[in-house]
């Protein structure tokens, strides 16, 4: 169906992005109603075209008239409408703990900060929205340049990390690049359903093989699978504040969907992309990585470094889920997309608020935090549970799910990282709760900066963070309806 | 040998992009300083740049801008006419490139200012030392 409703999901925060930039630089006032605005904007209508798409399918815009397969597509389909009310609902949330942040950290400049987060996130709804092969890297870059920009204004070493980061994003979106070359030789068009109907014929044609290799490897750097993760936990936590609570939900799992949907795109059940060999080395690297970046997260001493290297594990559970493909498998690869996104979103606002009071997020000033921030505390808790899997929360259905498809595809090594990395965060996050918790913080130097009165954070944190906590009940109750209705859509009854 | 050189000269293109591309690579992954980095991070896009271009080219093409009766007639031989999809792609790859580097710059200032040097041990040392 032709429908140019989800153009106006994405069209509120690029337009929006230009007027901060414009009139944010006079009146700082209206920069913060502005961006929310703009968010709300979008998120009512990401409802709307999920409704809509539950309804009569999937919704098309063509671009200038341009009729594909020769112009740039955008398409949503339910599975697509779910990432975008996802997007605009995590970002929506994420900028109420974003604006005290950026009103501290950079006083002068919150209406660059902002331009630059609109675009962001605009940038991210593209990704999820286009249906053309190359349009696919043209938003792949927006949103690299936008974070490469934001991880620089962070303080303390944060260029470098930016740098370094700008390096391996660069190859990464030009080894895509390649890939996407590689594809049009062959097959003479750039729309992904179209490439879609030609590359059966091509089974078995080592270019073919070479393409999608430099494609995968190409997303697989801009996601931090492992061995490729290792400019994200430095540029994750030297980040602004402002920044980390919404680039380290979303960046990720944005770019594992589109590795997902590449997969549900090219592949079908007579067609598969890779022999069974590869994909046996894929999840076998993907076990290696959950394992070994969870080993890495415990000798963390810093909540922050801790949590990225948590989201590095998690992208194995999700690269690993989707390769195992199998129904199981991929259902809890998507369903752990929207989970990862809302966890990681819970855990990170946490840690804002706690630095915001304390100053830092060394585990030395984790001492004595129930006492201090209570209800900071409990949230956190919510979010800690759902990353080890405790139900009800969400993060143990999908958690399940994965495991199932591992056992069914008999891929046994992936089940025992699932379950070691579960164990390893239920250690990692009960050594936090129990320092804050148990320990009491030690007299003298430290204690000036750490009073044991109550000193909640401030609202406009403690809000989102209460909306995430209860979101992963909510969404962690719902698994069944989100499967049945959404997910389980997309993929190919013959998995 | 004759028959490797034979091979190498009908592609050369080709064995042009693959040769730019690695050394693109080397700088990036092998030198300290971030200059030479960014550099080869520029290498690196260029060959891609020329993988593309050279898809598109045809031997004895002429440029394609077409004549609109001959375009509608179908008497437009696609033989002798360049390909320009794979030309204007890599317009917009060239201007993502330079936004990429224009970023990277900023950044590199920014970290000459803060640590007064663009080797990386330098500023790594700096970082350990502070």
């Amino acid at each position: 169906m032709k429908s140019n409703l989800h153009m106006y999901v994405m069209a509120a925060p690029l337009l929006t992005a230009f007027l901060v930039n414009a009139w944010g630089r006079s009146n700082r006032k209206i920069i913060a109603p502005m961006v929310l605005g703009a968010l709300a904007l979008s998120t009512l209508l990401a409802i709307i075209v999920l409704k809509q798409t539950l309804g009569s399918g999937s919704l098309s815009y063509t671009v200038g008239a341009w009729t594909p397969p020769w112009g740039i597509e955008l398409l949503v389909d339910p599975l697509s409408a779910l990432m975008l009310l996802l997007i605009s609902a995590v970002s929506f949330i994420a900028t109420f703990a974003a604006v005290p942040c950026v009103k501290r950290d950079l006083e002068d400049r919150q209406h660059i900060f902002f331009t630059l987060y609109l675009i962001l996130i605009a940038g991210l709804m593209g990704l999820v929205l286009t249906a053309d092969a190359f349009n696919l890297y043209v938003m792949l870059e927006i949103t690299s340049i936008t974070t490469y920009g934001l991880i620089a204004l962070g303080r303390g070493r944060a260029p470098l990390s930016s740098f370094n980061y700008i390096i391996m994003g660069s190859v990464g979106a030009s080894f895509y690049l390649l890939g996407v070359g590689y594809l049009y030789l062959l097959t003479g068009t750039l729309n992904l359903a179209d490439i879609a109907r030609y590359l059966p014929a091509l089974q078995g044609s080592a270019a073919m093989a070479t393409a999608l290799a430099f494609i995968l490897v190409g997303l697989w750097i801009k996601m931090a699978f492992f061995p490729l993760h290792g400019w994200l936990p430095r540029a994750y936590s030297d980040a602004p504040d402002g920044a980390g609570v919404l680039i380290a939900p979303l960046m990720t799992k944005v770019t594992i969907y589109l590795m997902v949907r590449l997969m549900l795109t090219f592949q079908s059940p007579e067609f598969l992309l890779m022999s069974m060999d590869v994909r046996t080395l894929v999840i076998w690297v993907a076990a290696i990585g959950i394992i070994c970046a969870s080993s890495l997260a415990l000798a963390q001493r810093n909540l922050k470094q801790m949590l990225t290297y948590i989201i590095i594990a998690e992208v194995g559970y999700m690269v690993g889920g989707a390769w195992l493909a199998n129904d199981q498998g991929l259902t809890g690869a998507l369903l752990h997309i929207v989970n990862d996104a809302l966890m990681t979103l819970c855990l990170f606002l946490a840690a804002v608020a706690i630095s915001y009071r304390t100053g830092g997020l060394g585990f030395d000033r984790l001492k004595g935090l129930y006492r201090r921030m209570p209800w900071t505390m409990a949230f956190f808790t919510v979010g800690a549970f759902s990353m080890i899997g405790i139900p009800p929360t969400c993060g143990f259905f999908s958690k399940w799910y994965l495991l199932l498809g591992g056992i069914e595809a008999g891929q046994w090594e992936f089940v025992v990282a699932l379950i070691f990395s579960s164990l390893v965060n239920a250690v990692l996050f009960f050594r936090i709760i129990e320092l804050a918790y148990f320990s009491r913080p030690e007299e003298g130097a430290s204690s000036e900066h750490l009073p044991l009165e109550r000193q909640e954070a401030p609202w406009s944190m403690l809000t989102p963070l209460a909306v995430t906590a209860g979101l992963l009940i909510v969404v962690g109750l719902g698994t069944g309806p989100l499967v049945d209705n959404v997910i389980r859509l997309m993929i190919p009854v013959a998995f | 040998m004759e028959g490797i050189v034979a091979e190498i000269m009908a592609k050369y293109n080709y064995w042009i992009y693959v040769v730019l591309m690695m050394i693109g690579f080397y700088a990036m992954i092998g030198k300290r300083n971030l200059v030479k980095k960014l550099l080869g991070m520029n290498i690196f896009q260029t060959s891609i740049i020329l993988f593309f271009v050279s898809t598109g080219a045809k031997k004895g093409g002429s440029i394609p801008i077409l004549d609109k009766q001959a375009a509608l007639q179908g008497a437009v031989d696609v033989n002798l006419v360049v390909n320009p999809l794979p030309h204007v792609l890599m317009l917009t790859a060239i201007v993502v490139g330079v936004s990429v580097t224009g970023v990277a710059l900023a950044v590199m200032l920014r970290i000459y200012r803060k640590y007064g040097t663009l080797e990386e041990d330098e500023i790594l040392h700096k970082i350990e030392t502070e």
